[in-house]
């Protein structure tokens, strides 16, 4: 009971806050928090509870920003049309990188995505079709609302909002449905969770599928917030890279893990960025670098492990959440 | 077959040799230890400013600056073997694709930060002259460098299979545990390897900064050609790694002579997710 009166009090402030903090920065500020909250809460799918760390994310990240602006530059049809078109192209990738690749190690499929990231980025910044270099670009004057094309950020942040909410809804319930138990089965040892008959590789393969496709939806959201994507915006290792980041810091395979990395890490970029002008972008980096190796070394669970472990210190957390968070260990 | 296809097969070769002593490093650690390092590019960066810094400072070339970055970044791979490698083994594979990834951006934006953006280069004539054999041309700074990265590369390979310390560290490859009833440290040995692994980087990174410009992001690139060396080589083994590596410099250069510049990168990526689809162990690997 108690909790839910938690979660009301939580969920009344997230949907008032841009109405509470008013300036543009904030409201920029808290629809980038969501927007990143569901690209790393898709990658949790695949890297958290599978337990696969894919770095190629930004292939599917890529796929849906491009489809949305393709379908306005090439078909003058609204950024919306390309959202089913780069879920489409993305999950067939994800099949098509993660049929070879989920049968082998771990370490085999974080190499091979990688490498599918950077061969999709070269063919891309040489394929005039999809713009080079420049990349495309939205609607500069929005024809009508289904252009997606806001001068103001709160439209964009109820719009994410909504999406977040759907997606951490289908990974809450995939993670209570047979294949999330399957999956986590397979993260903890896959050869035990095979010898009792779990379907490991098409387990894989799914959660996979399901994580490209809702990357690909952030994409194409954050391609008609800033209007326009290029190789480096829309598909720079960079951008795979803070999408792990933010999960494995907030605490991968948690529900609410990348939701807490992402409200730790975006304002921190954004405010680094804005004190520190361009050198500040090297040093977020190395910022980034640091925080991702301590917690590898320290914490590998994530923060909200972390908060949840000093909660049952203090014995107020229920015996029941004890079992469960056992069973969610890494 | 002209001189000039001839003469671009011995650069590829040349060059492909540097990718198989760093490839060798990768493919030590991942051999030992089950571990992938993914900031391996990035230490063959640090080889390259380590070069470049010797430059600057005493003006001296590769004979100075080689066997120094190889000695610094020695030491620095026996740091993250303590610091960092021996912990996170322990823990579950997120962490250590974390660990290691972190190390690299942590390295490469240090870089950034400290050299800036900008693309660096030694003065062309560090290592002077080009070499007219059989009428082909070569610049002395390439042959020095692919000599030798090959000559190094098969000492390793004697090293490795013709030595006690070889031994020792196959010992612990194959059953640490039972290495350690016999009286060797497994601990002492996986920190030999990183050094090992981590000093051949340097080496070919001094050694690739007498032709080529030094920039952070370059161990990038250089990371996802270790991988395909290793990958198309086979886990764990330096011959292979040496074939493999001579294998893609020539694949390189010949489709960047054929195709265009730009298009060598794509054909070697695409050459690797060939080959993970179709034989993922490796040209010499087993199943």
């Amino acid at each position: 009971m108690r909790r839910f009166l938690w979660a009301s009090v939580v969920l009344a402030l997230v949907i008032a806050y841009p109405l509470l903090f008013s300036t543009p920065f904030l409201q920029r500020l808290g629809a980038l928090v969501l927007l990143y909250a569901i690209a790393a809460s898709a990658w949790n799918i695949v890297g958290g509870y599978a337990g696969q760390v894919s770095v190629g994310h930004v292939v599917f990240f890529g796929c849906g920003a491009y489809a949305a602006m393709g379908a306005y530059a090439h078909f003058g049809l609204s950024p919306l049309v390309g959202i089913p078109a780069g879920v489409v192209l993305s999950v067939a990738i994800a099949a098509v990188i993660g049929v070879p690749t989920l049968r082998l190690s771990g370490h085999y499929f974080s190499m091979a995505t990688i490498a599918v990231a950077e061969l999709v980025r070269l063919i891309v910044t040489n394929t005039d079709y999809l713009g080079a270099a420049v990349g495309l670009s939205g609607p500069t004057v929005p024809r009508n609302v289904f252009d997606l094309s806001f001068i103001s950020a709160l439209p964009y942040y109820y719009l994410f909002l909504t999406v977040l909410v759907i997606t951490l809804g289908l990974t809450w319930w995939m993670a209570n449905s047979r294949m999330g138990f399957y999956l986590r089965a397979i993260r903890d040892s896959e050869r035990a969770a095979r010898s009792l008959g779990a379907p490991a590789s098409r387990t894989k393969l799914y959660a996979f599928m399901l994580s490209a496709g809702l990357t690909s939806v952030a994409g194409a959201l954050y391609a008609m917030m800033f209007g326009f994507v290029d190789p480096e915006s829309g598909l720079g290792i960079l951008i795979s890279v803070k999408i792990l980041i933010m999960a494995a810091l907030g605490g991968a395979g948690l529900l609410f893990g990348p939701v807490v990395g992402a409200a730790i890490l975006v304002p921190l970029e954004e405010i680094s960025n804005n004190l520190l002008g361009g050198k500040g972008a090297g040093l977020t980096f190395v910022l980034y670098g640091a925080i991702i190796v301590l917690i590898a070394r320290f914490q590998p669970g994530g923060i909200l492990t972390l908060i949840k472990r000093l909660w049952t210190r203090r014995g107020k957390m229920p015996a029941q959440t004890i079992v469960s968070e056992a069973s969610h260990a890494p | 077959m002209s001189t000039i296809v001839v003469q671009v097969i011995v650069g590829g070769l040349l060059l492909g040799a540097i990718y198989a002593l760093f490839s060798s490093g990768l493919t030590l650690v991942w051999g030992m230890m089950n571990i992938v390092n993914f900031a391996h590019g990035d230490f063959v960066m640090l080889g390259m400013y380590v070069a470049f810094v010797v430059w600057s400072v005493f003006g001296a070339g590769p004979l100075l600056g080689a066997p120094l970055a190889a000695l610094a970044l020695a030491t620095l791979g026996i740091i993250v073997y303590f610091g960092l490698i021996r912990e996170i083994m322990k823990g579950p594979m997120l962490a250590q694709i974390l660990g290691t990834f972190g190390l690299a951006l942590l390295l490469r934006y240090s870089a950034f930060w400290w050299f800036g953006a900008n693309f660096l280069t030694l003065p062309e004539n560090i290592v002077g002259g080009t070499f007219d054999i059989f009428g082909l041309r070569i610049q002395a700074s390439r042959l020095l460098a692919g000599g030798v990265a090959l000559l190094v590369t098969l000492g390793l390979h004697v090293l490795l299979t013709r030595t006690s310390l070889g031994s020792k560290m196959l010992a612990v490859a194959e059953d640490s545990t039972a290495a350690q009833l016999m009286g060797i440290r497994p601990d002492t040995m996986q920190a030999i390897a990183w050094a090992i692994a981590a000093g051949a980087t340097g080496l070919a990174g001094a050694l690739i900064a007498t032709f080529f410009y030094i920039v952070p992001t370059v161990g990038e690139t250089l990371a996802i050609v270790a991988f395909v060396t290793v990958s198309l080589g086979g886990f764990g083994s330096v011959p292979g790694a040496l074939l493999a590596g001579l294998l893609i410099g020539v694949i390189e250069s010949l489709s960047a002579y054929l195709i265009g510049a730009v298009y060598k990168d794509i054909v070697v990526y695409s050459l690797f997710l060939g080959f993970l689809w179709f034989r993922p162990q490796g040209l010499m690997g087993k199943t």
